[in-house]
């Protein structure tokens, strides 16, 4: 187990370093932010004096040893626009971000893991057929066409919910959260359906799969010989079987909910990271891109070790650290 | 004579399979008295298990019991509702399935399985359970079964893990167990270790077994009466001695010919020459008359079932008599 974690965290700080540089680099050869940043009227003598202020004026591989020096002490720099440490900037736009990337999670499983067995249990009838239909669509729509849609009929044309911002926040355990005002919530509810339709349609088919599959196991006639009821037998047997394989990739598919998010808070206006990282790449706000990326990664790798933990502790027949 | 504790007759399962209809038992008729041993041997696909699973009302989609009836002491099975079906399985009959591999929920400890298994008849405590467990496992040879109960299906051999499910089918002394070829996918001496402990039990419990098997060497040491299975109908059935001594069937007397013996080292074994008929398109008349040496014309129609002594049954029309 020791070794196990030893080895994923050296293999993790080698895909920060080498990402990164790749960002770095990256966004020094598409443009210079001075350009888009500066009043277009400013003297040439500003302009220098602004260049050397940020830093920019040093060659890349003095500016790259410098922000690495800093990240190593938590510091990613001052942001080019808010002139506040890019650290600071993200981690207050974070809480935002995680609590729509949960509730949208929330929603794929109490609505997908069921939805899931029914279509497992009765595929050949029309409410398997309808609930697969469903999944193929939430499957194919673009987030971005299904999110305009959503804004139009709940928020343009019935008037329902509100079609941007977060609205109302309260302080839960020091992080403001919406879900719990009803002015949060009716913000919460379209931009989190929006994320979460992918995903749900992801759970559908994962549990199908999994009960289709395990329905036809000889433990579950087995079980069902011991005299035990139908509801034991789903419920439990075949539920712990197919809960390993859904937890996981969903647990997995978590970071890309997160990475998602970028396109459901442009569309919703949602004042999270997405929103604030397409925001910063149309001024090229180094700092910001370079920490974004870092954290999003990072919990990637996060996430994933949480995995492998959960997945080693629920099913029997895994320990970590022995390669499978 | 009092009433059998099972009693078969003219049962039906098909399957409605898109290539048309699979008559998988085909109009089957047996009887199981207390204590008795009965073997049922056929071929693969001649319809065992889909016997055994009629009889515990778990015949899989697409297939359905559409005719004949099953009486356990005295009672019709298949008229039963989900409750009376779910309180019988496991409590008065208990099966075995033939892959110990797969019979055990492998996410599952042993003791969940277990004492499941007895709850879910008996209102006991999970203590009162748990020692049923333990005392099954040291039942069937399972060494240390205090310990042992508390692992997980991978943690066991193939072989013990048949023994666990043969412990779990008699938690709840059932009257009678169907293994369906519980040792086939075991190596020999396990084999001969678990069917000498069944024939144990079942002589001290006073249980009746149904073995269900394609090997008569099996069925020569362990069961009292056999029934000879072909293409969903039983062709033969008597005292496992008279069967395998006297075979009446051109058949049973083609499974006897083909077993390896001491006597016969060197020659070449006999083979019954065809494949078994597709369950589909069965041919009119005697299923067995395309491979039969003695077929003749009469095959062609449905052949009587003739009773000899001592309870004999076979359904041909050239029976070696
Ligand atoms: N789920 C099913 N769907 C369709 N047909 C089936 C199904 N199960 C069984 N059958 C039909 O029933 C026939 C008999 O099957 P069964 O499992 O009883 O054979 P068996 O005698 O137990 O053979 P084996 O020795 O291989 O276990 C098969 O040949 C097949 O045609
Ligand atoms: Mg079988």
């Amino acid at each position: 187990m020791l070794a196990f974690l030893i080895r994923r965290i050296s293999q993790s700080a080698v895909v920060l370093l080498v990402m990164s540089l790749l960002v770095f680099v990256g966004v020094f050869y598409i443009g210079n932010p001075i350009d888009i940043l500066i009043a277009p009227d400013a003297t040439p003598a500003e302009y220098a004096r602004a260049v050397h202020e940020l830093g920019l004026d040093k060659p890349l591989w003095e500016q790259y040893t410098i922000f690495l020096k800093g990240a190593l002490h938590g510091d990613f720099g001052n942001s080019f626009v808010y002139n506040e440490p890019a650290l600071k900037v993200i981690l207050d736009r974070l809480p935002a971000t995680l609590e729509l990337a949960f509730t949208a999670m929330f929603i794929a499983v109490i609505f997908g893991i069921p939805l899931g067995m029914v279509a497992g249990m009765k595929a050949n009838n029309w409410i398997g057929r309808n609930i697969m239909r469903f999944s193929i669509l939430g499957f194919s729509l673009p987030t971005f066409w299904v999110g305009l849609m959503l804004i139009i009929i709940f928020s343009v044309q019935l008037n329902w919910l509100p079609s941007g911002g977060r609205g109302e926040t309260v302080m839960l355990l020091g992080i403001p959260v919406s879900f719990l005002t009803l002015s949060g919530l009716a913000h919460l509810i379209l931009p989190a359906t929006n994320l979460a339709l992918f995903k749900t349609s992801l759970a559908i088919r994962l549990t199908r799969a999994g009960v289709q599959e395990n329905m036809q196991m000889d433990y579950v006639k087995f079980a069902r010989a011991k005299g035990l009821s139908e509801t034991r037998v789903i419920g439990l047997h075949v539920m712990k079987n197919i809960m390993i394989p859904v937890i996981t990739v969903l647990g997995m598919e978590f970071g890309s909910l997160i990475a998602f998010a970028v396109v459901t808070e442009t569309i919703f206006a949602w004042p999270g990271m997405g929103k604030l990282v397409i925001d910063s790449i149309g001024v090229l706000d180094r700092p910001i891109i370079v920490a974004y990326l870092l954290i999003t990664v990072t919990m990637f790798i996060i996430i994933n070790l949480v995995v492998d933990i959960l997945y080693s502790i629920l099913d029997p027949r895994v320990r970590l650290g022995q390669e499978r | 004579m009092s009433t059998p504790l099972l009693e078969i007759s003219n049962l039906k399962t098909h399957f409605f399979t898109r290539a048309g209809v699979a008559k998988a038992v085909n109009g089957i008729s047996l009887t199981i008295n207390k204590g008795e041993v009965v073997g049922i041997v056929g071929e693969s696909g001649s319809g065992k298990s889909v016997t055994g699973f009629s009889i515990m009302g778990l015949v899989d989609e697409p297939g359905r019991v559409v005719g004949g009836s099953i009486k356990f002491k005295g009672r019709e099975l298949l008229t039963q509702s989900v409750e009376e079906w779910r309180n019988f399985r496991g409590n008065e009959v208990a099966m075995i399935f033939q892959d110990p591999m797969m019979t055990l929920n492998p996410v599952l400890r042993i003791d969940t399985q277990m004492i499941e298994a007895v709850r879910t008849h008996e209102k006991v405590s999970k203590a009162e359970a748990r020692k049923r467990a333990v005392e099954a496992l040291a039942m069937v040879g399972i060494p240390s079964p205090e310990e042992r109960v508390k692992a997980y299906p991978h943690q066991f051999s193939g072989g013990m893990r048949q023994r666990v499910a043969i412990a779990t089918g008699l938690l709840n002394r059932p009257d009678l167990i169907i293994a369906d070829e519980p040792t086939t996918a075991l190596d020999v001496t396990i084999q001969s270790q678990i069917l000498s402990e069944m024939q144990t039990l079942c002589r001290k419990t006073g249980m009746s077994l149904m073995w269900v098997t394609h090997d008569l060497t099996v069925i020569a040491g362990l069961a009292n009466r056999v029934a000879v299975m072909y293409a969903g109908k039983i062709i033969e059935e008597g005292a496992v001695e008279d069967v395998l001594d006297k075979p009446l069937h051109p058949y049973t007397e083609g499974l006897v010919g083909s077993v390896p013996s001491k006597n016969h080292r060197g020659e070449p074994l006999y083979q019954i020459p065809g494949m078994t008929p597709s369950l589909i398109n069965l041919p009119e008349g005697c299923s067995f008359r395309m491979r039969c040496p003695k077929a003749t014309e009469k095959c062609h129609c449905e052949p009587p079932v003739t009773e000899t002594a001592n309870g004999r049954r076979v359904c041909c029309f050239h029976p070696n008599l």
